[in-house]
């Protein structure tokens, strides 16, 4: 009995054994999407542009190999904490990079940042995350929900526009945008209103609007929700009569799908692909070569993530455990961003431009978005304040 | 009061819309004792038949008349296939298979289509609105919408209640075994239930695809609806599925359109704007509880 005993034991030991370290020569990175579902879509440009980067960086980052863990968090905040979970403790990942929805990324955020490992944020940007639970382990490469609404209400108040209606999904970032919209828009808000999120059908909604007849409607509808919302609004009469504003609506996931249903909608960005400097024009002229088809900002985001940890790894020479030396080295942002250089907010969020968007023709007979002006130059987040992390 | 009857018209086109979903769900379920969560990719195959269909043919109509038999034919192949199998099996494994059907379409419509949606429109002839009242515009594709669905309720009513096709559906709701006892090809009539219930799940989509986003699991965002349609109307009724179609759809867009305005009248605005979406989103659970509670076999059960 003692011997049998002595021989699981052994085996046991050998199998422990036979199990690789971690070896310090490869830099595990854990990069959370949405990759099924009706947001799959947008997924795919996150996870072409993830290969593209490291295409460009020679499929090495920071002088090391590369392993780059996908995980599909179905848009559910519940899903993406296993997801990520599994990638800590299975996987051993050094960084945690994407996540699109900001529900999603409060319940991922924290589980990461708890265990010392970087989270590298490539969309959503919840204002919790930007103030009181910032965190040295959590940076973005993106930016803060409110920041982009809040371009829209500067130029729609300089715009001299009153009596908007606003509307969102009713989720994290929903919410954010409103409030962001709010922050800068001096005119009068004649209501304000939820859906829910993924609601396909918005018809009891436009009435609503039609019967109050505003000046003109703010919306926030990222996805397919904002191809349904703008086909309706546009089937409804609505769009000559009731200007449209939006922000993370009318992008390059869902410009295909709505082409002329889009037309003279205003929209504002920190990023554009017609933004013109040396890394976005090989950023997005090698994507449409590889793949067929024209990144949207979330593409460009996490292309971003990628560039953002290659410099943090090069500046430590590959030395995965000298954590410090990695977030000094990425609150310089010293990489070749695709929205041109920027600075890191004290809360690790980017201080960055926002510029004014329109869906046009181009001469070719496609449909793009064109920066047409700067809206803020340099722009810092609402919620730095709270944060309290001071370098 | 225009808005009410406005919106309850949009209650009334998102009500058929169900319906036609509902109808060869509860049917299936019904007559075949078969759980087909897989009933949503047929809505979904129907929207990109109709949407590949009148890119080919460039007529809107065409591509419609064609995609309805298409999806028919979809139903068919996939009963023969896939679901014979499945008849004498639990329902926990035919809600496993099914949900392999699911993920199987998504896939298959993702190769074919790609993942991104497609772009769908309107002829313009359909995409405007037209004057239904004074003062009362209303989109002619809704209007439409509701046309062709009440068509097809009235249709499904004939077919049931005065052919003979009619009676084997009602009698195989009833009594399974009796029918087949009596000699009935009941072989021969799951495959035509279930091809009349993907067809009927195809127009759905069709009409659908113009007004919603056409990509890869279109389907299971309307399927919880459906399913709380059938519950709510009694499971293997048609009848059940139509009142309980137009109660969802109802309570769901008036929910939507008056909740918040009429919570504002009783507590704070800022009240109101939070519990308002909140309260909307879950109204229709909130009916098919209380109808659960009160009638637990549905409004109007199949089976006595």
């Amino acid at each position: 009995m003692r011997t049998m005993t002595r021989a699981v034991l052994v085996g046991l030991l050998a199998t422990l054994a036979a199990v690789p370290p971690a070896s310090a020569e490869t830099v595990r990175i854990g990069f959370i999407t949405s990759l099924s579902g009706p947001a799959g879509i947008i997924g795919k440009h996150m996870k072409d542009s993830v290969e593209l980067a490291l295409d460009h960086l020679g499929r090495r980052v920071g002088g090391l190999d590369v392993e780059v863990i996908y995980g599909d968090d179905q848009q559910k905040p519940d899903v993406g904490k296993q997801v990520a979970d599994e990638m800590l403790k299975k996987h051993k990942v050094h960084f945690v990079s994407g996540i699109i929805w900001s529900n999603v990324m409060l319940a991922v955020a924290p589980v990461v940042t708890r265990e010392r490992v970087f989270m590298i944020g490539t969309n959503a940007g919840p204002h919790q995350l930007a103030g009181k639970d910032c965190s040295e382990y959590f940076f973005t490469t993106s930016w803060q929900n409110d920041q982009t609404p809040e371009a829209m209400g500067k130029y729609m108040t300089d715009q001299g526009l009153t009596d908007v209606h606003i509307m969102a999904p009713n989720y994290a970032a929903g919410k954010d945008m409103l409030s962001g919209f709010k922050r800068y828009f001096r005119g009068r808000i004649v209501a304000e209103v939820y859906t829910q999120v993924n609601q396909p059908d918005y018809q009891a909604e436009i009435s609503q609007i039609r019967a109050a007849n505003p000046k003109a409607v703010f919306v926030f509808y990222p996805g397919a929700m904002g191809i349904q919302f703008v086909k309706q609004y546009a089937q409804a009469g609505l769009r000559e009569q009731i200007p449209l504003y939006s922000v993370y609506t009318i992008d390059e996931v869902t410009l295909p799908a709505l082409k002329e249903a889009a037309l003279g909608i205003w929209e504002t960005r920190y990023w554009s692909p017609d933004l013109s400097n040396e890394a976005n024009t090989k950023y997005v002229s090698d994507f449409r070569k590889k793949y067929g088809y024209t990144p949207a900002f979330y593409g460009a985001q996490s292309y971003d993530g990628v560039m953002l940890i290659d410099a943090a790894v090069r500046a430590v020479k590959g030395d995965l455990a000298n954590k410090a030396g990695m977030i000094a080295a990425m609150r310089k942002a010293d990489y070749k961003s695709t929205r041109g250089p920027y600075k890191y907010n004290l809360n690790h969020f980017p201080i960055e431009n926002f510029y004014l968007l329109k869906t046009v023709r181009t001469p070719e007979g496609e449909f793009a978005m064109q920066i047409q002006k700067t809206v803020f130059e340099n722009h810092k987040d609402a919620y730095a304040k709270d944060c309290g992390m001071q370098w | 009061m225009l808005l009410v009857l406005e919106q309850g018209l949009n209650g009334l086109q998102y009500g058929v819309m169900l319906f036609l979903m509902a109808a060869g769900l509860t049917l299936v379920f019904g007559i075949m004792n078969l759980v087909n969560l897989a009933h949503g990719s047929l809505y979904m195959v129907g929207a990109y038949l109709a949407t590949a269909f009148a890119r080919w043919t460039g007529s809107f109509v065409l591509g419609a008349l064609l995609a309805l038999p298409a999806t028919l034919l979809v139903g068919v192949v996939v009963e023969v296939i896939a679901l014979r199998t499945l008849y004498e099996r639990d329902h926990l494994d035919q809600v496993l298979a099914t949900f392999g059907l699911i993920l199987f379409f998504n896939e298959l419509v993702a190769i074919v289509w790609g993942r991104a949606a497609i772009y769908t429109s309107l002829p313009p002839s359909l995409s405007g609105s037209f004057v239904l009242l004074p003062g009362l515009r209303y989109p002619t594709y809704r209007a439409l919408v509701i046309l062709v669905g009440v068509a097809a309720a009235v249709f499904l009513y004939v077919l049931v209640t005065s052919t003979r096709l009619g009676m084997l559906i009602r009698a195989g709701a009833s009594n399974r075994t009796m029918v087949a006892a009596l000699g009935v090809n009941i072989r021969r009539l799951y495959t035509l239930v279930f091809g009349l219930g993907a067809a009927l799940a195809g127009l759905a989509g069709l009409m659908a695809g113009p007004i919603y986003a056409v990509q890869p699991g279109m389907g299971e965002q309307i399927l919880i609806q459906v399913f709380v349609v059938i519950v709510i109307g009694g499971i293997g009724s048609i009848r059940g599925a139509l009142v309980g179609a137009i109660l969802v759809g109802m309570v769901d867009t008036l929910g939507r359109a008056f909740l918040r305005p009429l919570l504002s009248t009783m507590v704070s605005p800022n009240a109101a704007d939070a519990a308002g979406p909140a309260l909307a989103s879950i109204l229709i659970y909130v009916l098919m509880a209380a109808v659960l509670f009160f009638r637990p076999q549905g409004l109007f059960p199949a089976r006595g």
